[in-house]
């Protein structure tokens, strides 16, 4: 074989994060600019998969010295050619900067946001080409199945996986095997396996970055799964809005085919398996597995009452496993290394380790993967950074929009699935949302509430009816309008949606509200009793400006900044304020020259 | 053996079959749970969360029509904790509904007001939770329904039968979380959809969100009008359902009573649909026998249910040549109303107003059809629905259950058992073949016993011709039966199709709450009817013979063609 043996790799990440931020123009122009120094010979560029840290981006790792640039942009590119790839000098200037210590890192396993954690379903993203199947081969790809179907029985397998410990990624944290195990034990001609990648949690971005970054551990996590409970068809119930996953996918599974590792009779052990791409169309409700089912079937994506459950009458009626991409990801790591090597990390209720979409008001936003048990503290203070423009932390909140917020008492907790359901939030799908003094825990629960109430499917009464009417009174409350039971009225209702709702869906729609009337009911008393927004969020609630008539000298350069036209006078008169117009937002307060302008 | 489960319900151990409902096990003790999604001929939906019930052990709320029984289980329904989340349940729809009972037709039927009043809900209770309210615009166009969405509670009942039983989805959920509605394509008018006007939505509505459109008032009119002679017809079915709106059983028959009420409001001749169903048979039967004999196509399919013709002209445009021209007896009847009447009476026919009490929503679409009249004037100026009579009935204070019992007028009030079975599944087939076969061998025929399951078959020997029979209730059933038509997987010479489950005793008209156990008895209270007929052949039908004596002459014949048969058309599949 006649292969080019490059001096360096370029790995520019093409995630759709790094994309959106113009990944794609930063490697045409560092291609033509290589050929013009003709050196398209000596370096090779690898378009890769999401490194998670997107804020970033675009971003650019160069081998063999490993030096992580970030924020890269086209007009760097001629610097990075000359001075990195001619004269081996590294650009400073586009290395990583810590946060809290302004130090520059150049190497990419010595960035604070990398550096503490553990990768183990992304260890592929961002460091392999996701469109060569000959490089996940490479790095040990395949293997896993390989194991699997020539050398473990079925029940082997499901064994492996609980013994393993993993849970269910996706949120519900139902124990992978045991999951595996029902579908297998139920009788039938036919079965499917299923692959939930309908993320519809505002801000988290994990299965998205795992099916760019890494589209063939997900195939062969469905395959092992497909094998063990006896199944021969699936799915991967993907959103219509992540194009780039989907068209990875496709490459993915016509390449798998071509080499025989999706089809009939793999690695020549009888056993066959056909995988579909199934688009969604958005809905957040279709992430919970009946209604998926019911959207893939053709039908409205509707949930329907369990049991039955899918894996007794699932897809057509069949017995179904469905589970989460992240905890597809898990399955070749644990039938490759051992069920021991897994479960030796993290906590022992939850093994492994589980990837957060940490963003807010934080220094380092992006994708995170930890050792279940790192607790908040670590991976909001160390791993994000801290708190942007030093501000003080007031809360974080998990799980999606229908976790729960947590105080600063808890950053101790250690993250898993049963802590922070005990803390009174959940783990989700990973979201993880920092919030500092300045946000204000009424409106961040009605943010929350008024997402989940409008992605409610309208099924059942308590969803549809009772989320409306915790929406209005947050709403009202928000405005200055609370009435006294409002708070009570709000818990009443939240229990009840959460104890009597058909899904999943509605069954945590209140935690925001619930955890945030526990933990912040002081600002919900502000609120209601003084028409006060304690963070100074509410609009409604902000006190409007007032001009000293006095002191006015009628420059008019406030009225001139007012957005809303609400400052009115004549030049070298006197301006006023229009206090029914006045929108609070305080643009005028800085640009008056001689300080006539104040909150009233 | 059936696997048993022992649980306990408020204390009570009771043993039940495995798989059984939660809801099934406390019926099986005497506790109707309250249930507004929930139908027993319908999927489970699990929407309405108003039958919840307390696990014990867990503390969990169950939906009692969607769980299962476990063994060991204990559950507890009168708990404070299940009490209250079933009464926020109410509350939560009740806040988001007009409220506005006394002005709504199914005040007294509504099965929210029920569970309302049960619960012992309270205004304030709802005030508590009230906020905004969906507003909708009524489509009122009709012909045959009428849908009101601001009373909608999203139950889903309507969506499942027209899609599950009916196999027509002409009505949907759409839109999202609080302002989900169920509605047709493009929310455009039901008329101006693929809807077959067969009212099985209407029927199991729990409220009044859609409705058979009404004509009460038109028909008060007329009856008030001196000038105008007013007859009326009621179709078999109606006999052995209108008495459910009397407090009676299900399937008593009150044909006298019936008659007595319909000459208390007024009615200058009360007739018989019955009448017409024994001369559709001379008609359809001449007709099936021509086709026999190789004239025409086979499998000759019936076309007296309006329901089925519509659904038919929308799917299976394919098989209109199959369908029988012979009208509907309602509108051989009408026809006839509007020429023979006027002839044997001496009322002139402009003078003549036809009423027809029926079972069916889609009578209403079908009067209105442009092809069917046959005389100068619209030959069915109104139909009324079994519900509708009744509350006529009920509006004239006439005390139904006490009134004796009084017989049709002469001339077209005389039938047959074969007629009057014409309202029940199988009917159509077995009054048909009843006279084929007499006609063609002088051979009476044995019970054909076709039942009440959804699609049945049978064979008659007829000569040395073997004659199949087929027929199907409910319009999933009609697609399931013709499509193995199409496959050929079915040969079949004659083929009975009936839009609504069990045919016309299940109509989309008739009294409400409509369960599959309740239309068993008043198919079973119809066929009694026949069961105990001197006259069970509708070629015997002394009123028949005078008709075509006197003025139609023969089975088509020129008269009766121009009178009693139609055309179809084809109609867009959506």
């Amino acid at each position: 074989m006649n292969e080019t043996i490059y001096r360096s790799h370029v790995l520019v990440c093409t995630g759709t994060g790094c994309v959106s931020s113009g990944a794609k123009d930063l490697k045409t122009t560092l291609e033509k600019e290589l050929t013009a120094k003709d050196m398209s010979g000596e370096v090779k560029i690898v378009e890769t998969g999401c490194h998670g840290f997107c804020e970033k981006g675009p971003i650019m790792i160069i081998y063999p010295e490993g030096v992580f640039y970030c924020e890269v942009n086209e007009k760097d590119v001629k610097e990075i050619v000359d001075e990195h790839l001619l004269k081996g000098r590294t650009v400073e200037r586009l290395l990583f900067k810590e946060p809290m210590t302004e130090e520059q890192i150049p190497s990419y396993q010595d960035i604070d946001f990398y550096k503490k954690q553990q990768r183990i379903s992304l260890k592929n993203c961002g460091h392999i080409d996701p469109e060569s199947i000959d490089e996940y081969i490479a790095v040990g790809g395949y293997e896993a199945a390989g194991k699997a179907l020539t050398l473990m029985e079925p029940q082997e397998i499901i064994d492996e996986l609980k013994e393993s410990g993993l849970r269910g990624r996706g949120g519900g944290g139902f124990p992978t095997g045991l999951k595996w195990q029902f579908a297998r034990n139920t009788e039938s001609d036919k079965k499917y396996v299923i692959c939930n990648a309908d993320e519809g949690d505002p801000g988290a971005f994990m299965d998205r970055s795992l099916l760019e970054g890494d589209p063939h551990g997900i195939i062969e996590g469905m395959m092992i799964a497909a094998y063990a409970i006896g199944a021969d068809e699936a799915y991967v119930y993907v959103r219509a809005e992540y194009p780039l996953a989907i068209t990875r996918l496709e490459k993915a599974i016509q390449d798998a085919e071509e080499y025989g590792l999706l089809g009939e009779n793999i690695f020549d052990s009888g056993f066959n398996f056909k995988l579909h791409i199934k688009e969604g169309a958005g809905a957040f409700v279709c992430g919970e597995e009946t209604a998926l089912m019911n959207s893939i079937e053709g039908k409205r994506g509707m949930p329907k009452p369990r049991p039955p459950y899918p894996s007794v009458s699932g897809l057509w009626g069949k017995p179904t496993n469905i589970n989460n991409v992240e905890t597809f990801a898990n399955v070749p790591y644990i039938i490759k290394e051992g069920a021991e090597a897994f479960s030796s990390i993290g906590t022992e209720s939850s093994a492994g380790t589980k990837v957060f979409a940490l963003t807010g008001k934080i220094n380092n936003t992006g994708l995170v993967e930890v050792p279940m048990g790192t607790t908040l503290r670590e991976v909001i203070f160390e791993i994000g950074g801290g708190l942007d423009k030093n501000k003080k932390f007031k809360a974080v909140q998990t799980g999606g929009p229908s976790g729960g917020c947590l105080p600063e008492e808890y950053l101790n907790l250690p993250i898993d699935y049963d802590s922070l359901l005990d803390a009174g939030t959940m783990m989700g799908s990973g979201g993880m949302v920092v919030m500092d003094e300045d946000s204000c825990m009424v409106d961040v629960a009605r943010f929350f509430l008024n997402f989940t109430q409008s992605e409610s499917c309208g099924k059942c009464t308590p969803c549809r009816e009772g989320t409306k009417r915790m929406l209005e009174i947050l709403n009202r409350i928000t405005e200055g309008e609370g009435r006294e039971g409002d708070i009570e009225l709000l818990e009443e209702l939240g229990d009840h949606i959460k104890s009597t709702s058909l899904c999943g869906l509605g069954k945590s729609a209140p935690n925001p509200v619930l955890s945030t009337i526990t933990h912040f009911r002081k600002e919900y008393e502000a609120h209601i009793n003084h028409q006060n927004c304690p963070a100074g969020a509410c609009q409604d609630l902000l006190s409007t400006y007032v001009i000293a008539a006095e002191d006015c000298i009628g420059c008019g350069k406030c009225a001139k900044v007012c957005p809303v036209d609400a400052i009115s006078g004549e030049i070298k008169g006197v301006f006023a304020i229009d206090e029914d117009v006045c929108i609070a937002c305080g643009a005028c307060e800085p640009v008056c020259p001689v300080d006539a302008i104040s909150q009233g | 053996m059936e696997n048993k489960v022992k649980l306990q319900i408020d204390k009570q151990t009771i043993e039940v079959s495995e798989g059984s409902t939660i809801l099934d096990a406390a019926k099986s003790v005497g506790i109707d749970v309250p249930v507004l999604c929930y139908h027993p001929d319908l999927s489970l939906h699990g929407a309405c969360r108003v039958c919840v019930v307390e696990e014990e052990e867990s503390g969990e709320l169950l939906a009692s029509c969607a769980a299962p029984v476990n063994a060991g289980m204990k559950i507890n329904t009168r708990s404070i904790k299940a009490r209250k989340a079933r009464r926020r349940n109410v509350e939560l729809l009740l806040a988001n509904h007009p409220n506005d009972c006394l002005g709504c037709n199914r005040n007294g039927s509504c099965e929210l007001q029920d569970i309302t009043y049960d619960l012992g809900i309270t205004k304030e209770d709802i005030e508590r939770v009230s906020g905004a309210v969906r507003e909708h615009e009524i489509d009122d166009v009709g012909p045959a329904l009428r849908r009101d969405l601001n009373k909608c509670i999203l139950c889903g009942r309507c969506v499942r039968i027209c899609e599950e039983v009916q196999g027509v989805s002409a009505l949907q959920f759409t839109q999202r979380g609080f302002n989900s509605v169920v509605t047709t394509a493009f929310d455009m008018p039901q008329r101006d959809v693929n809807c077959a006007n067969c009212g099985q939505c209407a029927s199991v509505c729990p409220v009044g969100a859609i409705n058979e459109k009404s004509e009460i008032e038109k028909v008060w009119s007329a009856l008030e009008d001196d000038d105008i002679h007013v007859i009326v017809q009621t179709a078999p079915s109606i006999q052995a359902t209108l008495g459910e709106e009397f407090g009676m059983r299900a399937g008593s028959v009150v044909t006298g009573k019936m008659v007595a009420a319909l000459r208390r409001l007024g009615f200058d001749k009360i007739f018989s649909t019955d009448f017409a169903a024994d001369l559709t048979i001379l008609e359809e039967g001449s007709e099936f026998l021509k086709k026999l004999e190789g004239e025409g196509t086979l499998p000759h399919i019936t076309s007296c249910c309006p329901g089925w013709v519509k659904y038919a002209e929308h799917n299976y445009s394919d098989l209109l040549n199959h369908l029988s021209s012979a009208k509907s007896p309602m509108q051989m009847f009408s026809a006839l109303g509007k020429t023979y009447y006027p002839q044997q009476s001496g009322v002139k026919a402009k003078d003549v107003y036809t009423v027809a009490i029926m079972p069916c929503t889609a009578k209403k679409f079908e009067k209105n059809r442009e092809e069917i009249n046959a005389t100068r004037f619209k030959d069915t100026d109104a139909v009324l629905t079994t519900r509708e009579l009744a509350r006529m009935i009920k509006e004239m204070g006439i005390n139904f259950s006490k009134l004796a019992d009084e017989d049709f007028d002469e001339l077209m009030g005389t039938s047959t058992g074969a007629g009057t079975i014409f309202g029940t599944t199988g009917g159509v087939a077995e009054a048909a073949v009843r006279t084929v076969k007499e006609k063609l061998t002088g051979e009476p025929l044995e019970q054909l016993n076709l039942g009440f399951r959804g699609v049945n078959f049978a064979e008659v020997e007829i000569g040395d011709r073997t004659v199949k029979i087929a027929i199907a209730n409910g319009l999933g059933n009609a697609e399931k039966l013709l499509e193995a038509c199409r496959e050929g997987d079915c040969e079949c010479d004659f083929i009975e199709v009936m839009a609504c489950p069990h045919g016309c005793v299940g109509g989309g008209g008739q009294p409400r709450p409509a369960t599959k156990e309740k239309k068993i008895k008043r198919g079973t209270g119809l066929s009694g009817i026949d069961d105990k007929s001197v006259v069970r052949k509708s070629h015997k039908n002394p009123q028949v013979i005078k008709l075509y004596k006197e003025f139609l002459g023969e089975p088509m014949s020129g008269e009766s063609h121009h009178l009693l048969h139609t055309t179809y058309k084809s109609r867009p599949k959506n």
